[in-house]
């Protein structure tokens, strides 16, 4: 087997891992959102988790986002969109969150 | 910085075969980053404010009356399923297999996107019979500034996929039309990224605290 065929093998395995283990989280979040209920902020948090778990695993094996020199610039790129995009939704949920409890709106 | 020969910019790489599309693909490619980047800002706070109006059903359906899960559940393996088979599209592209087999990853993933998009579509118009429209509550208004958002993407993702058969067709493998089937493949990995954040945080969120 010569080596383009072996890099296309190689390659098509990381997307299906990606695939592989996207697709067991996935069972897994619905497993328990069927099994345990959605009520309580317990299970809501292993849902959570789950998702950012699958977040990660899609990053590196479908977006090639790894700590490679060559992608670093990109992580970068996203860590930094990341951080802007925390602190506008952490910012936002704060000020609403702390509006709405002092006109005693009872939202959250 | 120095950077290693077969691997010169973030994301899938073309390779050696495609040295000159590359080269000419590198610099949009990180440009089309920087625009998925600035499109999840936009994500983000469409998110934020659906946070904020979880609870603002002003005594209108709530999420309990209003979400199917089996449906969620379908366009979710649909999605990543087609995840896959856009990556296997570009792979397909990338080792210079027959032709017919990227026109079957581009059917595939096709096919997919539009029976996402017929289930999304189902699910707005029972929502709907159930007094479920946008301007029922704040809460309402939040879930379809966000949801079908997502879904317009989708659309778009899928418009392009036609656009990109039809450009192969006429034009053949060039390397403008392969840096272009790279970005398709970004952008829909990207749509799949945003999906998670809207089960976990629209629908499990919704049903956990609304």
């Amino acid at each position: 087997m010569d080596k383009r065929s072996e890099m296309h093998r190689r390659e098509r395995r990381r997307y299906v891992i990606g695939y592989g283990g996207s697709l067991l989280l996935t069972l897994t979040t619905f497993a328990v959102a069927y099994l345990f209920g959605i009520e309580t902020p317990g299970v809501y948090l292993t849902i959570g988790l789950l998702g950012l778990a699958q977040l990660v695993l899609q990053l590196v094996y479908f977006l090639h986002i790894d700590r490679r020199r060559s992608s670093r610039e990109d992580l970068h790129l996203v860590l930094f969109s990341t951080m802007v995009l925390l602190i506008m939704i952490l910012g936002t949920i704060w000020v609403l969150g702390n509006l709405a409890m002092r006109m005693h709106m009872h939202v959250m | 910085m120095k950077r290693a020969p077969t691997h010169s910019y973030p994301g899938i790489n073309l390779g050696e075969r495609h040295a000159s599309a590359d080269k000419a693909a590198e610099v949009v490619t990180f440009g089309f980053w920087v625009f998925l980047m600035s499109d999840l800002v936009y994500f983000g706070l469409m998110f934020a404010i659906y946070i904020t109006m979880i609870d603002a059903q002003a005594g209108g359906p709530g999420p309990h009356e209003l979400f199917d899960l089996k449906s969620i559940f379908a366009q979710t393996l649909i999605l990543l399923t087609s995840s896959l088979t856009v990556g296997l599209a570009m792979l397909a592209l990338k080792y210079n297999l027959p032709r017919g087999r990227i026109v079957l990853w581009f059917g595939v993933t096709l096919v997919l996107g539009i029976s996402f998009l017929v289930l999304e579509v189902r699910d707005f118009m029972a929502m709907a019979e159930k007094g479920g429209i946008p301007q029922r509550s704040g809460f309402l208004s939040a879930f379809f500034g966000l949801v079908p958002l997502h879904g317009l993407h989708v659309a778009a993702g899928c418009l392009w996929l036609i656009v990109l058969g039809i450009q192969l067709r006429v034009k053949g493998m060039t390397d403008v039309v392969i840096s272009r089937v790279v970005r398709l493949a970004l952008f829909w990995h990207f749509l799949d990224l945003i999906w998670i954040g809207i089960i976990t945080i629209v629908y499990f969120g919704g049903l956990t605290y609304g």
